[in-house]
């Protein structure tokens, strides 16, 4: 089965995705709508995505056992699927967030090394 | 990817559509609270979401094993188009089930006799040991005790070596006396197999020494310790009677220890006591199984005994009245070393190769059948697959579906194959213990159903491919093959052709090779036995042990006493006795150097070895024997010791020309006693064929059942003995109660066994042939007709494409008869070129299994023209009934149809 490209990863760089959603959910749990929406606000509108294609990210992230789920409802009072991050996740978190740093520093420096 | 998750995609399915669900109602929500209309707001939250479809299907490609995903959607494919014809898929279901079927029982069958090792512990490493002796013309020349111990002593091959015979034992002192069978053997037999007892233990060393036990040691078979002491395990130490001798039981065997192929099974095993002192190079008589040590070879054992044999003439001292040792050595003794399991299978190898070859025919057969039907379901589905195409299925799409369907198609078959291959091993096994070797053994374990398995599968791939490949080649021409195009079904016809060609060529060498047999089984019945009117012959075997009766003399005369008071019951007409009955076996076969009178012998060369036995008076009137010449012996020659002895008639003709010329001429045995005694010849008596039918008559003497300074004995008693009794009620219980009476009353001690009639043992000695004539029979008859079936369908489908063409025909004036000739030519042609291809098989085959053929050549000539002519008017019969139909179309139908 071919696996087609989601639209927000091919907008975001590769992998950054999982990233994201695993920073929103540092200050607690939350359900899908709340993570696309947050994902968005927290850019400042910069990563336009089609919310739905966050769904198969938190699907992988819920099968690596990153993320857990439970039902819930929502603030508006509806049933809404609830993700929160597992101590195997935020170790994830930490690793990946320390990688990018270390790769938009050294990008940074490619692009202008001048500054330094 | 992880299975878990396959088995669970549906349950994410669901789960993740709930949370979109979920999503669209929050976002819809908000928009309507940020001042939407609701339908608007509704979608503007499908726009933010994007395509639900997609989303749902990338999750569950996360989740799905692709290939497994779509084969299981082909096999549910599968099974719904085969719900819709349930005709078709039962027809390939249930050819493939007897095609597959058929294959497994007899591949159950080779398994279990020939393939699987036998059931002791590194069963590879057991030989049999034998010689041959091409110096006396003799091709099996069993062991000596004298062989055996310097085999044991100076051999470097061997782990263990022991002799071994079979018998009887009396036992008394446990109820009733019973004749037990038992196996005899020498330290180094139960320790070369390596087998455990249950109980106790088995022989040791000194156990066959003389005086090596103060009582004789025995160990019991599993069976007779739960027959004869209820499974006591208290029995070791227990005494008992043995043949009048104080026994012991010492060990019990584990419940599933079979000795070799024993037939009956061993009740008890005695040990074979030899005193080293006495024993010279003579005696022949026993079998020998060793166990090679970890990586030695046959040939290596075989050039061992090579090294050993000169080591055994020199050391051993000369029999008494033997002149010399260059006797032995004129014999040019050789080894004869093999694989045990050989040695047990025996002569039933070449016959299940053939039965499998020839199943291995009618699974070819049966997949062309299906190839066939494959076929005609295809044409039908044309338009389908037409249809298909234009809307963009894939070509390999289709083809593996096709391929799925056959797959399923010939797994069910598998299925139904291996329930009636269970059902035929059981028959098989009920009834073949008189024609193969190690019936117990085979069984319907997993590698036979793993064969079974695989056979489905290359069944699947045989006749799967052709339609897979046929389909595809319909892309070639999208739609355009739905309509009724005749010229597309040309290639198709000529596929079918073949598949004809192919199912009469092997129909043909089935025909031929169940036809040979069936001339050989006629050979077979045309054999004059020597012997007559089989069903009404009862035997019975008894034996006067030294220890019940010591004088020889009295002995004798007790058997002469059951004689005559069987003699007297209702329906006898005849009895008699002798040391043997025809057909009993080879355990039974006893030979011996016979010198003729008058006749020099070179130095140290020694006349040929003769079969004899001893009868009593009356024997060959009672078994049917002609006497040629002369009389037989009578009671008053065998106790007056008189000096007698009748010899068959091609003994009299090979070495005086002629019967009548026999008589009155001397013969000695080379005998052990101090002074050769002659004994006169007084009748010739007509040939029998002592072994099986198959086998020649071999030339034979006959002594009387006693007779001074005979066997080495002052007087010779023949103690164990097999009655001959001729009455119309043989095998009835009444008969054999009375025989029983008879013997008791004579002696309540005196053990009775092996009551049989000597039908039992006539048919025995078919039994093989009998077996692979059925069996061969089954095949041929479902080879010709899956082959008719092929001829009809072919000559009937091209009716049916040429319906038009032959309307045009009939309009044009052509006459019915002249069609229906054009048709029967048409299949009449097909059956020629299968038939020449199948002559050249057959022939090749026939030479193949001709050690299963008797009196009758591979290349029969008759056999061959009456199957030629079975096959062609089959032949004719199938393509003139589709022909008669062409010739009765109705032209103006024919033209305005469809």
């Amino acid at each position: 089965m071919p696996r087609r490209e989601s639209p927000l990863q091919s907008e975001t760089p590769q992998g950054t995705l999982d990233m994201l959603v695993l920073r929103v959910l540092v200050v607690g749990p939350a359900h899908g709508h709340t993570i696309a929406h947050a994902i968005e606000r927290g850019s400042e509108d910069v990563l336009q995505i089609e919310h739905g294609s966050l769904y198969p990210a938190l699907h992988r992230l819920e099968n690596r056992g990153w993320i857990a789920s439970f039902w819930g409802t929502s603030d508006n009072n509806r049933k809404a699927k609830y993700y929160r991050l597992t101590p195997t996740g935020r170790k994830q978190l930490v690793a990946q967030t320390t990688r990018w740093a270390e790769l938009v520093r050294a990008i940074g420096r490619i692009l202008s090394p001048s500054t330094e | 990817m992880s299975w878990r998750r396959f088995f669970r995609r549906t349950f994410w399915d669901r789960e993740r559509s709930e949370e979109l669900r979920s999503y669209l109602e929050i976002e819809t929500a908000e928009n309507i609270e940020r001042g939407m209309s609701p339908e608007e707001a509704r979608r503007a939250a499908h726009i933010k979401l994007g395509n639900t479809v997609r989303i749902r299907e990338e999750i569950h490609g996360m989740n799905t094993i692709g290939l497994l995903d779509a084969l299981g959607r082909d096999v549910s494919f599968a099974v719904r188009g085969m719900r819709r014809r349930p005709g078709f898929a039962l027809a390939v279901v249930l050819t493939l089930a007897i095609g597959i079927g058929a294959n497994t029982a007899i591949f159950g069958v080779v398994h279990g006799v020939l393939i699987k090792p036998l059931p002791y512990p590194n069963a590879d490493e057991l030989v049999s040991v034998e010689h041959v002796a091409p110096g006396l013309n003799l091709d099996e020349l069993r062991m000596s005790p004298s062989q055996y111990f310097t085999y044991r002593e100076e051999g470097r091959v061997f782990q263990h070596i022991g002799l071994w015979g079979d018998g009887g034992q009396t036992i008394t002192g446990l109820g009733d006396p019973e004749q037990a069978r038992a196996l005899f053997v020498t330290y180094g037999v139960l320790e070369a197999l390596g087998v455990q007892p249950q109980l106790g233990r088995i022989f040791r060393e000194t156990d066959t020494r003389p005086g090596g036990a103060a009582l004789t040691p025995v160990v019991l078979t599993h069976a007779y310790w739960q027959r004869r002491f209820g499974g006591d395990r208290l029995v070791i130490g227990r005494r008992l009677t043995m043949d009048s001798r104080p026994a012991e039981v010492v060990g019990v065997m584990p419940e599933g220890f079979r000795f070799l192929d024993m037939e009956p099974a061993a009740e008890v095993i005695s040990p074979i006591v030899l005193d080293r002192n006495t024993l010279t190079l003579d005696g022949f008589g026993f079998r020998s199984l060793a166990r090679l040590k970890p990586g030695v070879t046959v040939a290596a054992a075989n050039a061992d005994i090579a090294r050993m044999l000169p080591i055994w003439v020199g050391a051993w001292p000369v029999p008494p009245n033997t002149a010399g040792r260059q006797v032995y050595e004129n014999w040019r003794i050789a080894p004869v070393v093999q694989p045990l399991k050989d040695d047990v299978v025996g002569g039933a190898g070449d016959m299940l190769w053939v039965l499998m070859g020839t199943m291995g025919a009618v699974w070819l057969i049966t997949c062309a059948n299906v190839v066939n039907l494959m076929l005609v379901r295809s044409e039908s589905r044309r338009p389908e697959f037409a249809v298909r195409a234009a809307l963009g299925a894939r070509r390999g799409q289709v083809a593996r579906e096709s391929w799925v369907e056959s797959l399923v198609l010939s797994l069910a078959g598998g299925a139904l194959g291996m329930a009636l291959a269970y059902a035929g091993l059981k028959v098989v096994v009920a009834t073949a213990p008189l024609t193969l070797p190690r019936v117990e053994d085979i069984s319907l374990d997993t590698r036979v159903i793993a064969f079974a398995f695989a056979v489905s599968l290359v069944s699947s791939i045989l006749f799967g491919s052709v339609p897979a490949l046929k389909h595809a080649a319909q892309y070639s021409r999208p739609l355009g093959g739905a309509a009724r195009g005749a010229s597309a079904s040309r290639e198709r016809q000529r596929t079918r052709n073949t598949l004809v060609v192919v199912q009469v060529a092997l129909a043909l060498v089935l025909l031929v090779s169940s036809g040979l047999m069936i001339r050989t089984f006629q050979a077979l019945q045309n054999v004059q036995p020597g012997f007559a009117a089989t069903a009404e012959l009862q035997t019975a075997r008894i034996w006067v042990p030294p220890q019940l009766v010591p004088d020889p003399e009295r002995a004798t005369r007790m058997q002469h006493e059951i004689l005559e008071k069987i003699a007297v019951l209702p329906g006898v007409t005849a009895a008699a006795f002798a040391s043997a009955v025809p057909m009993e076996g080879p355990l039974r076969v006893a030979t011996q150097v016979i010198f003729v009178d008058g006749r020099s012998y070179a130095p140290g060369m020694t006349p040929p070895v003769r079969r004899m036995k001893t009868v009593s008076p009356g024997y060959f009137g009672a078994i049917g024997t002609q006497m040629i010449a002369g009389r037989d012996i009578t009671w008053n020659d065998i106790y007056g010791h008189a000096k007698v002895a009748i010899v068959s008639e091609n003994f009299a003709r090979e070495v005086w020309g002629s019967p009548a010329a026999a008589l009155g001429q001397r013969i000695r045995e080379q005998a052990p006693s101090p002074a050769p005694v002659w004994r006169e010849i007084v009748g010739i008596a007509e040939d029998v064929h002592e072994d099986s039918l198959d086998q020649a008559a071999p030339p034979m003497v006959y002594w009387p059942v006693m007779m001074d300074n005979f066997w080495g004995a002052p007087m010779f008693a023949t103690r164990a003995i097999n009655l001959v009794i001729r009455s119309e009620r043989a095998g009835t219980v009444g008969l054999v109660s009375g025989v029983r009476t008879a013997i008791t009353s004579v002696n309540p001690n005196m053990p009775v066994f092996l009551l049989r009639t000597m039908k039992d043992l006539y048919d025995q000695s078919v039994a093989r042939a009998s077996f692979a004539l059925v069996m061969l029979g089954i095949a041929a008859v479902m080879a010709l007709a899956l082959g008719v079936i092929g001829i009809y369908g072919v000559i009937a489908y091209v009716v049916s494409q040429r319906s038009r063409e032959i309307g045009i025909r009939l309009a044009l004036g052509a006459k019915p008869a002249e069609l229906k000739r054009m048709f029967v030519r048409q299949g009449l042609q097909l059956t020629a070129v299968g038939a020449v291809l199948g002559l050249i098989a057959a022939a090749a085959f026939a030479r193949w299994m001709s050690s299963l053929l008797f009196g009758v050549e591979p290349l029969d000539l008759p056999t061959y023209a009456a199957v030629l002519g079975v096959l062609g008017a089959s032949a004719a019969l199938a393509s003139y009934a589709p022909a008669r139909r062409a010739a009765t179309i109705d032209p103006f139908r024919s033209l305005t149809a469809d």
